[in-house]
């Protein structure tokens, strides 16, 4: 028998409603996340990708119960969680963790970075006493490779790619299955993107964490992704295997997405595509595919009928352009 | 992933710690709090020592005595009962700095709390916030007014009145700070790393709340010693039989034109203990701007 996924996400829907008026009506919805299913193994990344406005900070905020979604499951090692009680998944966020994108605003200005990085030991009874404390603290430290002088130091004494390795040894405290990056690295200079991308991969290899790595930018997942999901308006329009979307993309989003990524040699001839306008506002979303009003493929049936997320084996993608002949 | 494999491995340079301030260097970079701080201590040291300055009984009458101008043996002359306003203006420092301390600690702590639940149980916002409304669309002078008007008048009711028309105004900063402070992504954080709410409100909340709120504190202070001089000017709040600057400033209204020392010397005082308090806020407001990390 198979082992279930270490997640495993069914059909979410998160609609935030946007009151207004006098008596505070609900005067709209906003379709973050509607209808979007993916599996994540252990020791696994999958990359959640797509512009901003698609709803994937969402999907990693609903995981971590920091939201409640609408509908849908969320299931953990073959466990529902996405209806537990406060308590209990409290509990359980000893399994995930996340990073945030903002270095700046992720550490409380306040905390030295003892206090922060104990605060998850404290919290799930991780460590007896002071002793033990002091060495998983420096132990934490050594794992993001940080300075264990670091210890006493207040969060504004360090340097954004410095704090975002404090916000990742706080994540990594609890000794979590799943960490989640939430544009963990877009905030950081190229150079340092890069350490911490080779960090987040060392540890994934040492400690066999899975990793969902939320981003916008294609160039950056590349290099450390298993498989990538890529995010439209709420909703995968396609996922699969590293190699297979960015060889062969299925979906005419992703086709553009990958043809904006930018190249080192600028001699190299590719066709570049321009999507025509912005992202459609998620409270008011095109009817059939979502993607139709800036599709450069777009015909009759794209504009009534949704095409559901489908194609051979592990390679899925959400377009009717597979079943045109010749496509 | 082999890309990044040469990516370079820059030093990992911590910055050496920057040695803390002294008290001396500190108060050489904030002028304002210093000069505030002398103040309000020159001020605390006349109400405590008081009885040692030269003083006599600020409520000893002396008919024949009265209305004398400032002299070497009336320092600052005689009212109209003959009682010596110096005494009388030293003594009422005491009032004064009681009612406007007392007002700020109440009115900051209860604020504190009601801004507190407001912040963050959501359902009793409206109806607390409403309420606060309520009692800040009463002009604060007003209200205390009003709230004399059903009590006897004693310092203790003069501190409570004037708390109740203070306390909207604290708990709706702190309300609007908590506000906001929930929207950080560090109090996120501590949520997603399993921090319990208590100890959230505790660790990430209180001490963020605690620069706004001191700053505020000062503020109603030094507006609290206001309003007690206005109630007690007016005969509505400290009794005529303890000297306050209101009181002496209210005896010698009718006849500041002839006599104009007895409301010139509690007004000065009134005037420099305000200056001090409203010093010291203007200073922590921006010492304790966030902007700035400071170490204090």
């Amino acid at each position: 028998m198979n082992k279930p996924p270490l997640l495993e996400v069914n059909r979410l829907v998160k609609h935030f409603l946007i009151r207004g008026g006098l008596l505070g009506g609900i005067a709209g919805r906003v379709r973050a996340v509607d209808d979007l299913g993916f599996a994540l193994e252990r020791g696994e990344t999958l990359s959640l990708v797509g512009e901003s406005g698609s709803g994937k900070s969402t999907v990693g905020r609903t995981i971590l119960g920091l939201i409640r979604p609408d509908g849908g499951e969320i299931w953990l090692d073959g466990a529902r969680i996405d209806q537990l009680s406060r308590a209990r998944m409290r509990a359980l966020r000893q399994r995930m963790q996340i990073v945030f994108q903002d270095p700046f605003s992720s550490l409380n200005p306040r905390l030295s970075v003892r206090d922060c990085l104990a605060e998850p030991l404290a919290n799930f009874g991780l460590a007896r006493g002071k002793a033990e404390r002091e060495r998983r603290i420096f132990d934490l430290l050594d794992q993001v490779m940080l300075p264990r002088a670091a210890a006493d130091r207040l969060p504004h004494e360090f340097s954004g790619g410095q704090r975002q390795r404090i916000a990742i040894a706080r994540a990594l405290a609890p000794r979590p299955d799943l960490i989640i990056c939430d544009e963990a690295v877009s905030a950081l200079d190229v150079s340092v993107k890069a350490q911490i991308i080779n960090l987040l991969a060392d540890l994934q290899k040492e400690l066999g964490l899975a990793l969902l790595f939320i981003s916008h930018d294609l160039a950056i997942v590349e290099h450390l992704t298993h498989r990538i999901a890529v995010m439209y308006l709420g909703q995968i329009v396609e996922i699969g295997p590293r190699d297979a979307v960015f060889s062969r993309p299925q979906h005419p989003y992703t086709e553009a997405l990958l043809s904006a990524v930018p190249m080192p040699d600028p001699e190299t001839k590719r066709r570049r595509i321009v999507l025509a306008g912005d992202i459609p506002s998620p409270r008011n979303p095109p009817q059939g595919c979502r993607f139709h009003t800036r599709c450069p493929y777009v015909f009759d049936r794209c504009r009534v009928e949704a095409p559901a997320l489908r194609g051979p084996g592990t390679h899925r993608a959400a377009c009717h352009l597979d079943a045109l002949p010749g496509a | 992933m082999s890309d990044f494999a040469a990516a370079p491995a820059l030093p990992e340079i911590v910055p050496e710690r920057r040695k803390h301030g002294t008290f001396v260097r500190f108060m050489l970079r904030h002028p304002t709090i210093f000069a505030g701080l002398v103040l309000i201590g020159l001020m605390l040291m006349i109400a405590m020592l008081a009885p040692y300055l030269g003083t006599t009984d600020p409520t000893a009458l002396a008919p024949a005595r009265r209305l004398r101008p400032p002299s070497a043996a009336y320092w600052f002359g005689t009212d109209m009962l003959g009682r010596d306003v110096y005494s009388r203006v030293l003594y009422g420092t005491r009032v004064s700095l009681v009612v406007g301390f007392a007002v700020a600690l109440l009115a900051a702590v209860i604020g504190l709390g009601i801004g507190l639940v407001a912040g963050f149980v959501r359902w009793s916002d409206a109806l607390i916030m409403r309420i606060m409304d309520g009692l800040m669309s009463i002009p604060s002078i007003l209200l205390a007014i009003a709230l004399m008007a059903l009590t006897r008048g004693s310092v203790r009711n003069v501190v409570i009145a004037i708390t109740i028309s203070e306390i909207p105004r604290v708990a709706r900063l702190i309300r609007g700070v908590v506000l906001s402070l929930r929207e950080q992504p560090y109090i996120e954080a501590a949520i997603a790393c399993g921090t319990r709410t208590p100890r959230l409100i505790l660790r990430h909340i209180l001490p963020n709340t605690l620069a706004p709120l001191s700053v505020q504190a000062t503020y109603i202070c030094a507006s609290a010693m206001i309003t007690e001089a206005i109630l007690s000017f007016i005969g509505a709040g400290t009794p005529p039989t303890v000297p306050s600057w209101g009181n002496i400033m209210a005896e010698g209204r009718a006849l500041w034109q002839i006599k104009p020392s007895i409301v010139f010397f509690p007004a000065i005082f009134l005037l420099l203990t305000v200056l001090g308090v409203n010093l010291l806020g203007d200073g922590l407001r921006d010492a304790l701007d966030p902007r700035r990390a400071l170490r204090l």
